[in-house]
């Protein structure tokens, strides 16, 4: 896959103009820079335009761009998404907020039969330049239906690509690269960072392709890797981790589809031990194939094997306590890769 | 970029004789898939529209270039209404460089966005809201196209239907819903599965025009999708019309139809579209010759097109991997 590329900091260092922003802020600067830059470009889904979205996301996009691009919509998550492979096969770029992760279940037909195909099956005489933006994951009281982690569900799937931002510049940089994509994209937030820490976001900076790991910490101990929120997790408990004297190099993978293998095995193959760590349930999850692809790779250079830290196959519960029990904590994180090192 | 971008060629030429040329070619272009088919030339799953050709023919000649049709699996005759060449979509079945998808969509779900055959779907009812946002491009691009989705009486009952039909209406798009209602949702008569069989009805709960009309009446066909498309031109939003037909084959190529009546298909063939429009061309003073000319013409183009599709070579194995990202 030739658009996979490992980012350097000097392709930031690019950007004209930096500000603070939070995570939902760089998020809807990165909006308003796609309407700016694509006539083609669409925004909408429910409660996004008048309301600005239920985490005030989308907050001014409609006055700015007009009610025609920036809409709300029906109930109807099939119609918002087949609608959105209608427009961008005839040459539009919708940008598609599906409100929660849970909630592209019950259109999963358009995104894994439909956009997933129109450039394949038609031999690239079509395709699909759509972004589908969600978010996704546990916070104290969500309930089952509006928890799940399902980013391994979508990069099974041959056609799609699938992001997860962990940091405001990301949340900007990654949705920038979704809209530029020419292929079906889905890019999944985390609610938890909307409205945390502002920090400084480079914008105006060139619009990197989809793809590519970052490497958040260099270490040369262990190699952790995970994304979306749980990637500021992890790299807590790498500062953990050093303070015993553990070197942990932190990988933020960003895109699970496609996977920046270049960045990993590198990594892997100095370290020789890898913890991967997702907030999805472990049967199946993206860390299965992480593994999968690193022993296939690197089995002789491996000092141990392979280890997976997930909430455990469950369903999430609503009770605060119970899902602080399930899902990876900082001391859990360290254990593990205390154990991995001793190896 | 598309390649659909650039303006697609013409559907079906005007003129009723043209209509009766272009019925014949898709009903031979089924009659020839058959063939094909029971030869094992033609792989897999088939499902053909013969009785049903008059819908396609009407309506195509009622669009205008640019365009879009969205239709079900049963769609050979939608591709070649639109335009779609013979010889594209009898090398697409067969697996050939020179089908119009290189063989990667088959019988049940290959496009040809060259003509504005955007695609068949295999997926009962999923066309309906791909067809609303290319309707949404049209209206935000004021390109004065209006995009046409054929489903079945089936779909009727899926909830991508009903989706699409209120997201249209709130959106006023530019998009036509046909029903070809051939009274069997697949297997089971649809009227088993409703308690209400108007199924135009339902357009008045999305605050849409609704009609019902004869489908094997090629004149009221192309009649009243030319009278809703200049509505939906004029920026007045969708419709749904329901066309009755029947099918005159199973639902797929090997459907052994034992739920079927007695003596139905008998009456449904004396319905059928095509001996219909040929009677009433004779009527109106069209020379016998004339007729057989067209019939004739129209065998002749499904053989060529046969010839030329098997001589085509299948497409190269090392294409697999090609175009699944850009």
């Amino acid at each position: 896959m030739s658009d996979v590329s490992t980012l350097s900091p000097t392709a930031e260092a690019v950007a004209t103009q930096v500000e603070s922003l939070t995570y939902a802020k760089a998020i809807n600067a990165a909006l308003a820079r796609a309407l700016e830059q694509w006539p083609e470009a669409l925004l909408y889904g429910e409660d996004l335009a008048k309301p600005g979205g239920v985490f005030g996301v989308t907050r001014g996009l409609q006055e700015r761009f007009g009610a025609a691009r920036v809409f709300d919509t029906p109930i109807s998550e099939t119609a918002m998404l087949g609608a959105a492979v209608g427009a961008a096969m005839t040459g539009a770029r919708p940008i598609v907020e599906i409100m929660w992760m849970d909630f592209t279940l019950v259109a999963t037909d358009q995104i894994v039969n439909q956009a997933a195909n129109v450039r394949y099956v038609s031999a690239g005489r079509l395709s699909a330049p759509l972004v589908i933006r969600t978010q996704q994951g546990a916070l104290p009281g969500s309930c089952a239906q509006h928890s799940q982690n399902l980013e391994a569900w979508f990069a099974h799937v041959p056609g799609l690509r699938v992001g997860l931002p962990a940091t405001p510049q990301d949340a900007h940089d990654m949705l920038l690269s979704a809209v530029a994509c020419d292929d079906p994209v889905m890019v999944i937030e985390h609610r938890g960072l909307y409205h945390g820490e502002a920090a400084d976001v480079a914008l105006e900076g060139p619009i990197a392709p989809v793809g590519g790991a970052r490497v958040r910490r260099p270490g040369s101990d262990v190699t952790l890797l995970s994304w979306g929120a749980m990637a500021n997790r992890v790299q807590e408990a790498a500062s953990v981790l050093a303070a015993e004297g553990i070197e942990a190099e932190v990988i933020d993978a960003r895109w699970v589809a496609p996977m920046d293998w270049q960045t990993v095995l590198d990594s892997v193959r100095r370290t020789r031990r890898l913890l991967v760590i997702h907030e999805a349930n472990l049967t199946g999850g993206v860390g299965a194939e992480v593994a999968a692809v690193v022993q296939e790779r690197l089995f002789g250079e491996l000092a141990a094997p392979v280890r997976r830290l997930a909430t455990p196959d469950l369903r999430m519960p609503a009770a605060p306590h119970l899902q602080d029990a399930a899902i990876p904590d900082v001391t859990g994180i360290v254990a593990a890769a205390r154990e991995l090192v001793k190896r | 970029m598309n390649q659909a971008a650039s303006p697609p060629l013409a559907a079906t030429p005007a003129g009723d004789l043209e209509a009766l040329a272009a019925m014949y070619r898709i009903r031979m272009l089924e009659e020839k898939i058959t063939e094909l088919r029971k030869q094992q030339i033609i792989q897999g799953s088939v499902h053909l529209c013969i009785g049903q050709e008059a819908i396609y023919t009407g309506s195509c000649q009622a669009l205008r270039a640019g365009d879009q049709v969205f239709s079900t699996y049963r769609g050979h005759g939608w591709a070649h209404a639109l335009g779609v060449p013979l010889a594209g979509i009898l090398a697409e079945l067969m697996g050939r460089s020179t089908g119009v998808c290189q063989g990667r969509g088959g019988s049940a779900y290959f496009s040809a966005p060259d003509w504005g055959f955007y695609g068949e779907n295999s997926i009962v009812g999923a066309g309906a809201p791909i067809a609303c946002g290319a309707a949404l491009r049209n209206k935000l691009s004021r390109n004065g196209a209006v995009a046409l989705t054929a489903f079945g009486d089936g779909a009727m009952n899926q909830g991508a239907i009903h989706e699409a039909m209120n997201f249209a209406a709130y959106q006023d798009l530019p998009v036509l819903f046909i029903c070809e209602n051939n009274t069997y949702a697949e297997l089971t008569p649809y009227r088993e599965t409703v308690r209400q069989p108007d199924l135009y009805r339902r357009a008045e709960a999305y605050g849409i025009p609704g009609v019902r009309i004869d489908g094997n009446d090629l004149a009221a066909v192309r009649d009243c999708v030319a009278d809703f498309a200049a509505q939906a031109r004029a920026g007045k939003g969708p419709a749904l019309i329901e066309m009755t037909t029947h099918r005159l084959v199973g639902h797929y190529y090997g459907d052994m139809q034992s739920y079927r009546p007695k003596g139905e298909l008998t009456a449904a063939r004396a319905a059928e579209p095509i001996g219909r429009w040929r009677r009433q061309l004779l009527e109106r003073g069209v020379a016998e010759a004339e007729l057989q000319r067209v019939e004739q013409e129209a065998r002749d183009a499904v053989e060529a097109a046969a010839t030329e599709a098997l001589d085509a070579p299948f497409t190269p194995v090392d294409t697999l991997q090609e175009h699944l990202y850009v």
